[in-house]
C-alpha cells in the first residue's frame, strides 16, 4: 500500500468518524449491550447455538438435495422456485415476472439479499417503481445512500438528519420534527404506496424443505404487508437459507433477535407457506368480503447461487454460509462500532463475516477495501450465534489477498524478512508480521535503537516508506531480554523445594520490551513455591498471522511446540504472560499443529493470572503476595484484553485481585482499540484512537480517574498510556512481591 | 413455582401487552372493555366462543381502513415470550390483525405453551399442511427514525384475551 492509498484511507475513515461515527456508535452499542442482557436470559444459550451450528452444518452438507426437496415442495404448494445462477439471472427471471404481471410498481421488504442483486436497478431500468417498505431502507432510498448496517441499515442517521431529509424532499404541510412524526408519516405514505402495488418482495430469514415456508424476522409489519396485499409473492434468497424441516427454526428463532439487536424476539417472525391463503388485500374493490374472494396467488421463490456453491467447496469460506445475518459480529466490534458499515463493509455487507460473503459473491478485491479492519481481537466469536470462526475467515482471505500480487520481487525487504511469504506481500503487513525480528534487532542495538526512533526524520521516514503514524510513540527496546536476565539470575526456587514446575513463555513483548512484567511473573511465581525456567522461544506467531502470513505463523508454531514439547512431557506448566500468545496456543494452533500436540500444548498451558488462581486454590499462601489492604495498596482500574475475554479468563484475574482485597473497576469496552499493530499503522491511528476514547472515558470518571491502571495485553498497555498520559501495568507487576505500585 | 399463565402474564407485562383473563360467558363483555369501535373481526374457531354481534365478522379492505381494532384467534401462546400464534386464513385474519390500529389477540388457555421449541413442534405440521402464521409478540415497531417508535406499519396497540378452560376458573372476572 503506499503512502497516497494509506493516507486517502485515514482521510476516509476520518470523514465517516466525523459524519457517522456518532449516531453509529450509539446504535451500536446499544445493540451490543442488549445483547449481552438478552442472552444471559437464556438458559440454553450455549445448547441453543451448538443446535444452530449443527442445523447449518447438516444443511450446507446436504444442500443441492435439500434444494431438490424444496422444489418439490414449492412446486407442490404451487408456487415456483428458480434457481439463479448469477444476480444477473436472477435479475432477469424477476424482471420477467414483473414484466408478465404488467407490473408498474414492486414494493420491497427489507433483504440484503436483493442489495447483493442489485435488482432494484434492474427493475427500475424496465420503468418499474420499486419502494422500499421498510423504513430504514425507505430512508436511504430517499436518501440515495447504501446501507450501514445489515439489520438496521440507517443507524448512521440521526433523527435530525432524517427530519431534514424528510422536510426538504416531501415538504409536509408542518415541518416533521420527531421520530414518532417521521415515523406515521412514513406510515401513511408508504401504505398507500403498498396499496396500489402489484408484486410484493421479500426476502427470507431462513426456508424450510420440508414444507416450503419461508420464515421473516421483522418487527415493523410491512413485510406481512408486503408478502400478502399483492397477488404475486416473489422471494429472493441465498441458496444457504434452506434448513431441512420446520422444526429446525426453533433455536434460530430464539437466537436471532437476541444475537443482533439485543431483543429477545423481534415483533414478527413470520412463518409463510405460500401461495397463502390469505386474501388479497385489494383496496380498489373496498366492498367485496375477504371470504368471498377467488384469489389465485401467484408465488416466486428465487434462490441465489451467485458464488455461494463455490464457497460451500471453499474449506475456509464454507463457514460463512452459516451465517444467519443477525449483526452481532458488526455491533460487538470496536471498529465497526466508530465507523460503521460504509467503511466496514464491500460491495453489499458489513461487518467481521463481510469478508467472507464479499469475498464468496463479489469478490477478492471487494473483500480486500475493508479486511484490515478486523484486528482479530475475537469478541465476535462468542457473539456469533452458530459459532462462526469469523477472525479466521479474515484471515484466510487476508492471506489470499496478500499472494495477489505473488511473484513481484520486493528488494528491500525479502532479505530482511525471514517469513514463509511470497514477495507480493504490503511492506507495511510484512514489517509488523516480522516484528520479532525487528525486536531481536531493536534489543541488540539497544539503547541507539531507541534514539535513533525517537528521531523526528527517523519517523518521517517511517511513515513514508511502511506507514507507522508518527504520532505513535514507539515501544522503547531493552538491552537485556528476559531469557538473558533469567539466565544470569537463575532460579530461586529449586526444583526440589516447589511444589510445581513452570515454564515462562517469553513472548516477544516481554521479552525485549516489558522486562519488567516478565520479572514480576517470575517473582510472583516464586513467591507460590514453583520452580520457574524461561527458554529461549521463537514468537507464537501471532504478529505475522494478524497481517495474514498463515504460512509464517504456522512454520512459528511448528517451532514453538518444539521448544516446549519437552517440558510438557517433563510435566511442566506452560505459563503465558501476553494473552494474544495464549490465545494462539489455545485457539489458532489448531489449525497448525497435530491434533495431538496441539491438545497437549492446549491442556498444558495457562495464562498467568489464571495460574496463579489456581495456586491459591490449591492451598499456595497468598500472604507472600503484595495484597490489597496495605496502606499503600493501590486503588485499581482494570482493562481484560479482548481474547482473553473471549477465552473466558478475564475472571481469574479480577478473582485474584479481589480475593486479595483489592479495590477493582473494571471496563466494559470490547477492544482498547490497539490490537497489536493495528493502532501503529498510518491509516488507521486515527479510528485506533476514537476506539480508545470509549476506554479512556471509562478510566477518567471521578470513581476511576486516580486509579492505578491495569492492564493483562502489551498493546492495551500502551493504548491506554498513550489515551491517559498514565502508566499502564500488567497485573502481576501489582502481585510482585517487590511491586512499585505500593 | 410459577405456573405457565403466569410466565404468560409477565412475559406480556414486559411488553406492555395487557392480557384479560375471561370465561366463555364472560367473553362478549370481556372483549367490549377491550376493544375501541369500530371493530372487525375474523370467526374464533373455538367452542362456545363466538364473536359479539357488534364485531363486524366479513371483514373487507373498507372495513380494515374504518376499523381502530381487529380482533383474531391466536392457535397457540408462548409463555416464555409473551407471544401469540396467528394463524392465516382465507377470512382474512393476516390482515385484520395488521391494518387496524389495535390488536386482539383471544387465546384459549389451554392452547398456552410453555416455549418456543413446543410451539414450533405444534406448527410443524400445520406448516407441511399448507398453513402459514406469524408469531406476534407486542405491537409493531421500528426504531428506524431514530427512536423506538410503535405501531410502524402495524399495530400500534395489542390486547390479549385469554380464555380459561372452566366456567369456574380464577380470573372469570371480565
Amino acid at each position: 500500500m503506499s503512502t497516497d492509498t494509506r493516507e486517502r484511507k485515514a482521510e476516509r475513515i476520518r470523514h465517516l468518524l466525523e459524519t457517522e461515527g456518532e449516531a453509529v456508535e450509539e446504535n451500536t452499542l446499544g445493540f451490543n449491550e442488549g445483547r449481552y442482557e438478552s442472552v444471559a436470559d437464556l438458559e440454553e444459550y450455549e445448547a441453543l447455538k451448538d443446535r444452530a451450528r449443527e442445523i447449518k452444518e447438516d444443511a450446507i452438507e446436504r444442500l443441492p438435495e435439500l434444494i431438490e426437496q424444496l422444489r418439490e415442495t414449492v412446486e407442490e404448494n404451487g408456487g415456483t422456485l428458480y434457481l439463479a445462477d448469477d444476480a444477473a439471472d436472477a435479475n432477469r427471471y424477476i424482471r420477467e415476472v414483473a414484466g408478465e404481471n404488467d407490473a408498474d410498481r414492486v414494493v420491497k421488504s427489507k433483504s440484503m439479499t436483493s442489495e447483493e442483486l442489485e435488482v432494484n436497478e434492474a427493475l427500475e431500468a424496465d420503468g418499474v417503481d420499486v419502494v422500499e417498505t421498510d423504513l430504514g431502507e425507505w430512508v436511504l432510498q430517499v436518501a440515495d445512500e447504501a446501507p450501514s448496517h445489515i439489520v438496521a441499515p440507517a443507524i448512521h442517521k440521526s433523527e435530525a438528519e432524517i427530519a431534514e431529509l424528510f422536510n426538504e424532499q416531501f415538504d409536509p404541510d408542518e415541518p416533521l420534527e420527531t421520530a414518532e412524526e417521521l415515523t406515521m408519516f412514513a406510515r401513511e405514505r408508504l401504505g398507500e404506496l403498498i396499496a396500489d402495488a402489484d408484486v410484493g418482495m421479500t426476502g427470507a430469514n431462513f426456508i424450510t424443505a420440508d414444507s416450503g415456508s419461508i420464515m421473516l424476522v421483522t418487527s415493523e409489519g410491512n413485510a406481512r404487508k408486503t408478502a400478502v396485499v399483492p397477488d404475486t409473492h416473489v422471494a429472493v434468497a441465498g441458496v444457504e437459507k434452506v434448513v431441512p424441516s420446520v422444526e429446525d427454526l426453533a433455536p434460530f428463532i430464539e437466537l436471532i433477535g437476541r444475537s443482533g439487536t439485543g431483543q429477545d424476539i423481534t415483533s414478527y417472525v413470520s412463518l409463510l407457506t405460500p401461495p397463502v391463503d390469505s386474501p388479497v388485500v385489494d383496496f380498489d374493490d373496498p366492498d367485496l368480503e375477504f371470504a368471498d374472494r377467488d384469489d389465485d396467488r401467484e408465488f416466486h421463490l428465487v434462490l441465489i447461487d451467485n458464488g455461494r456453491m463455490a464457497m460451500r467447496e471453499d474449506e475456509h469460506l464454507r463457514e460463512t454460509l452459516y451465517c444467519i445475518r443477525c449483526s452481532a459480529c458488526a455491533n460487538t466490534c470496536a471498529n465497526f462500532q466508530s465507523v460503521g458499515g460504509h467503511a466496514f463493509g464491500g460491495e453489499t455487507y458489513s461487518g467481521g463475516i463481510a469478508t467472507g460473503w464479499e469475498a464468496g459473491v463479489h469478490g477478492q478485491d471487494s473483500a480486500a477495501e475493508f479486511n484490515d479492519l478486523c484486528t482479530g481481537c475475537s469478541r465476535c466469536v462468542e457473539a456469533c450465534p452458530v459459532k462462526i470462526d469469523i477472525p479466521w475467515i479474515n484471515t484466510v482471505v487476508r492471506d489470499r489477498i496478500n499472494r495477489e500480487d505473488g511473484g513481484q520481487f520486493d528488494f528491500l525487504v525479502e532479505g530482511l524478512t525471514p517469513d514463509e511469504e511470497p514477495g507480493g506481500v504490503d511492506l507495511q503487513k510484512r514489517l509488523f508480521g516480522n516484528y520479532e525480528t525487528l525486536a531481536k534487532l531493536g534489543s541488540a542495538t539497544a539503547p541507539v535503537s531507541n534514539w535513533t526512533t525517537k528521531l523526528g526524520p527517523v519517523r518521517t521516514l517511517m511513515e513514508k516508506t511502511v506507514g507507522v503514524d508518527r504520532r505513535r510513540p514507539l515501544p522503547a527496546f531493552e538491552r537485556t531480554t528476559l531469557v538473558d536476565w533469567f539466565e544470569d539470575r537463575g532460579p530461586r526456587v529449586s526444583a526440589a523445594d516447589a511444589d510445581r514446575e513452570v515454564v515462562l513463555y517469553p513472548d516477544v513483548y516481554t521479552n525485549y520490551i516489558d522486562v519488567e512484567r516478565g520479572k514480576a511473573a517470575v517473582r510472583v511465581l516464586e513467591a507460590l513455591s514453583v520452580h520457574v525456567r524461561i527458554p529461549s522461544a521463537p514468537g507464537s506467531g501471532r504478529a505475522p498471522l494478524s497481517q495474514g502470513m498463515i504460512d509464517t505463523a504456522d512454520e512459528k508454531a511448528s517451532r514453538v511446540y518444539a521448544s516446549l514439547a519437552e517440558h510438557i512431557d517433563a510435566g511442566r506448566d506452560v505459563v503465558v504472560i501476553e494473552p494474544s500468545d495464549l490465545a494462539m496456543f489455545r485457539s489458532e494452533y489448531e489449525k497448525f499443529l497435530p491434533e495431538s500436540s496441539y491438545e497437549r500444548l492446549r491442556e498444558g498451558s495457562y495464562e498467568i493470572l489464571e495460574y496463579v488462581y489456581g495456586l491459591l486454590e490449591n492451598g499456595a499462601d497468598a500472604d507472600r503476595l503484595r495484597t490489597g489492604d496495605g496502606e499503600r495498596a493501590p486503588d485499581i482500574a482494570y482493562h481484560s484484553h479482548c481474547q482473553q475475554r473471549t477465552l473466558e479468563l478475564d475472571r481469574y484475574t479480577r478473582a485474584v485481585l479481589e480475593d486479595l482485597e483489592y479495590d477493582v473497576l473494571e471496563s466494559d469496552v470490547e477492544c482498547c482499540g490497539m490490537a497489536g499493530s493495528f493502532g501503529y499503522k498510518e491509516q488507521y491511528y486515527e479510528l485506533s484512537m476514537d476506539v480508545g476514547d470509549r476506554l479512556a472515558d471509562q478510566f477518567t470518571t471521578p470513581e476511576t480517574s486516580d486509579r492505578l491502571v491495569v492492564a493483562s495485553g502489551t498493546s492495551c498497555e500502551d493504548q491506554l498510556e498513550d489515551l491517559l498520559a498514565r502508566e499502564a501495568v500488567h497485573p502481576v507487576e501489582v502481585l510482585d512481591p517487590r511491586s512499585r505500585h505500593h | 413455582m410459577t405456573t405457565t399463565v403466569e410466565r404468560f402474564e409477565t412475559a406480556l407485562e414486559d411488553l406492555e401487552v395487557p392480557v384479560r383473563r375471561t370465561t366463555p360467558a364472560a367473553f362478549d363483555e370481556t372483549l367490549g372493555r377491550v376493544a375501541n369501535e369500530p371493530v372487525v373481526g375474523t370467526p374464533l374457531p373455538f367452542e362456545g366462543v363466538s364473536l359479539p354481534a357488534w364485531v363486524d365478522d366479513e371483514p373487507t379492505p373498507g372495513a380494515l381502513e374504518s376499523a381502530t381494532t381487529g380482533v383474531t384467534a391466536a392457535s397457540l401462546g408462548v409463555a416464555d415470550y409473551g407471544s401469540v400464534v396467528l394463524p392465516s386464513t382465507p377470512e382474512g385474519s393476516e390482515p385484520v390483525s395488521l391494518f387496524p390500529e389495535r390488536h386482539v389477540a383471544v387465546l384459549r388457555e389451554r392452547d398456552l405453551v410453555a416455549d418456543m421449541p413446543t410451539a414450533i413442534e405444534r406448527l410443524g405440521p400445520e406448516l407441511r399442511d399448507g398453513g402459514s402464521a406469524v408469531i406476534a409478540t407486542g405491537p409493531s415497531a421500528t426504531a428506524d427514525m431514530g427512536a423506538l417508535v410503535k405501531g410502524a406499519h402495524g399495530p400500534k396497540e395489542v390486547r390479549v384475551v385469554l380464555i380459561t378452560d372452566a366456567e369456574d376458573a380464577d380470573g372469570g372476572e371480565p
